[in-house]
């Protein structure tokens, strides 16, 4: 009977760390505040408030798939090198310029890049400053 | 299947020819009065006024003409079904189509009627059909392409088209730029000294419209220094082309230092350009404030927010708007169904701004602007307003409708088109 208490204690034991380690860390307020800044001063204008975009001129960041996507790397680069490369998003095609913002520091970039993956109807995990660095470091 | 491949052929078959032949007869135009929509299709308009939908969800509807027998032409910024130009008829005398057909197969802003001719533009390109003189297709499926090659950058690519009714056609040509920086829309980055965009774009072209497969060579640049003009229209008065630009942008998120957000909200003007021959409106080396009714040195050139330029080469405008509203067509009204104020007046369809952002967004309605002796009074009005189904639009996606394009009908109504749900609007005058 005792062994299989342990037994018992053991596999739930082994269930909680295994879902700790799934579930994303939530991701700190401050992180949360200081994308936000960086978004309404880079971001904003093209990508409006509501993260809508501008019907096929900008495109829309609330919703887009590639802004939720695992893939981080294509988020960095876009923010570090700009995108105007015209491919079709979610079915729409968009027709501005989106400049490089290659001056924002890594944590920066890591924080707006967190920010528009966790606002409006987007719920993603967050993006390290780490990430950050690894990416721009291919890029140079 | 045999039956069904030929019942097909058959539908195809009557489609393709309500295309080629029609009989005017179905154009019964203010025979019985044209009711207005209860809501007046959801805008607001001046007293005496009254408004219904033509038609609805027809696709990206940007410019429309309409023939002198009342069948319309809308061109589509992307195919539906495969087709570009979208014709509407209607045939019982209520305002509203209900014969729909569809053909060309590219997608564009520029559409307009001059004689017996019907002229599409794609991005690159511009094509023009023969219209009999009922106003349907001769063939439908062969237009004749006069322009080719032009520069589409897929940033202010659209080609909108005028023609003078003499021969020549006026294509706007876009600068596939914000304000010629070495870096498009790059914090603070110069402008190029000479502005190299403005050799193949930024400005207005002039072609022949009976020769086929013109490219630069064989057109002239008829007027420079205009960043991106959508809406355009040969003023008859006068004999004079008058043209909308849309102004630069991100004043504030380029150069922080100089413009607060809300100076970049507010600045540069909308402006409408009475265009001669060898015209510069000075894109992009100045821009027009219109708070200070000067024309400012652009600061990617030197300027500091407040210089005001001096070079004599740069044209005033005819009239200034608010900043960022989009102006998408330009229409003088030569009808009578209107009030005399609104005769040889001009309408402008703003689109809807974006880039007032935090600010809230503007536009979303047509204007107009009353002319005196061919020129604008200095005055203008909201005409018909409440495209966007909301207040308050702050962020542009929030906005249900955004009007495009403006024709008259042969009856004097004005149209209207709407190119995010793809409304055919139709205002009418009923007061006394
Ligand atoms: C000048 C306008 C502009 C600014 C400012 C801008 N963007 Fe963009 N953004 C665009 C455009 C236009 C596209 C689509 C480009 C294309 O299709 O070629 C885009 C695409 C994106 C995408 C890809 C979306 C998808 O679904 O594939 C992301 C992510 C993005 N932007 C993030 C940002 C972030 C973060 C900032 C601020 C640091 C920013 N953008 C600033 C115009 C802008």
């Amino acid at each position: 009977m005792k062994r299989i208490r342990i037994f018992l204690m053991m596999v739930l034991v082994c269930l909680v760390t295994k879902l700790s380690a799934q579930s994303p860390k939530p991701i700190s307020k401050s992180v949360m505040e200081n994308g936000k800044t960086i978004y309404l001063s880079r971001c904003l204008a093209c990508h409006q408030v509501d993260g809508g975009g501008v019907p096929h001129l900008n495109a829309p960041l609330d919703g887009a798939s590639a802004v939720i996507a695992a893939d981080k790397a294509k988020l960095i680069r876009i923010v570090l090198k700009g995108y105007s490369d015209r491919v079709e998003i979610d079915g729409e095609y968009y027709s501005n310029n989106m400049s490089a913002h290659a001056d924002l520091k890594d944590q920066q970039v890591a924080d707006v890049l967190t920010y528009i993956r966790n606002s409006w109807s987007n719920k993603a995990t967050a993006v390290t400053a780490a990430e950050v660095k690894a990416v721009r470091a291919k890029l140079k | 299947m045999r039956k069904s491949i030929s019942l097909c052929l058959l539908a195809l078959g009557l489609s393709v020819s309500q295309l080629f032949a029609h009989s005017g007869d179905s154009t019964k135009l203010a025979s019985k009065a044209i009711l207005p929509d209860a809501d007046n299709a959801g805008l607001k308009l001046p007293a005496g006024f009254g408004a219904l939908k033509v038609a609805d969800s027809i696709g990206r509807a940007r410019h429309i003409a309409i023939t002198d027998k009342g069948t319309i032409y809308v061109k589509l910024a992307r195919l539906v079904n495969g087709k570009g130009i979208v014709m509407l008829r209607d045939n019982d005398g209520d305002g509203r189509a209900e014969e729909k057909g569809s053909f060309g197969e590219f997608g564009g802003t520029g559409i307009a009627i001059s004689g017996k001719w019907l002229y599409a533009s794609s991005d690159e390109e511009v094509f023009r059909y023969a219209l009999t003189p009922e106003g349907s297709l001769v063939n439908p499926m062969s237009p004749q392409k006069i322009i080719t090659g032009l520069i589409n950058r897929r940033q202010h690519e659209s080609k909108s088209i005028a023609l003078d009714g003499k021969g020549n056609i006026y294509v706007n040509i876009g600068a596939f730029s914000n304000s010629c920086q070495e870096k498009d829309r790059g914090k603070g980055a110069k402008g190029m000294m000479p502005c190299p965009i403005l050799d193949s774009a930024g400005g207005i072209w002039k072609f022949d419209t009976e020769k086929s497969n013109q490219t630069y060579g064989d057109g002239k640049r008829f007027a420079t220094g205009l960043r991106n003009v959508v809406g355009l229209d040969w003023n008859k008065q006068n004999n004079q082309l008058f043209v909308m630009q849309h102004g630069r942008d991100q004043l504030h998120d380029l150069f922080p230092d100089l413009y607060d957000e809300k100076a970049s909200a507010e600045k540069p003007a909308e402006t409408m350009y009475a265009l001669k021959e060898g015209s510069n409106a000075g894109w992009p080396y100045i821009y027009f404030d219109p708070e200070l009714k000067q024309k400012i040195v652009a600061p990617e050139y030197g300027g500091d927010g407040k210089k005001v330029s001096t070079d004599p080469a740069f044209q005033d405008p005819a009239i200034a708007f608010p900043a960022h509203m989009a102006p998408n067509a330009l229409l003088f009204y030569t009808g009578n169904q209107f009030p005399a104020k609104y005769k040889n007046g001009a309408f402008v369809a703003f689109h809807g701004s974006w880039n007032r952002a935090p600010l809230p967004q503007e536009g979303y309605f047509v204007a107009f602007v009353p002319f005196e002796n061919g020129k604008p009074t200095g005055q203008w009005e909201i005409f018909a307003n409440g495209f966007a189904g909301v207040e308050v639009v702050t962020g542009t996606r929030g906005a249900q409708h955004r009007p495009c394009g403006l024709a008259q009908g042969p009856d004097g109504s004005l149209y209207v088109t709407d190119d995010s749900k793809g409304t055919i609007y139709r205002i009418m005058y009923n007061g006394k």
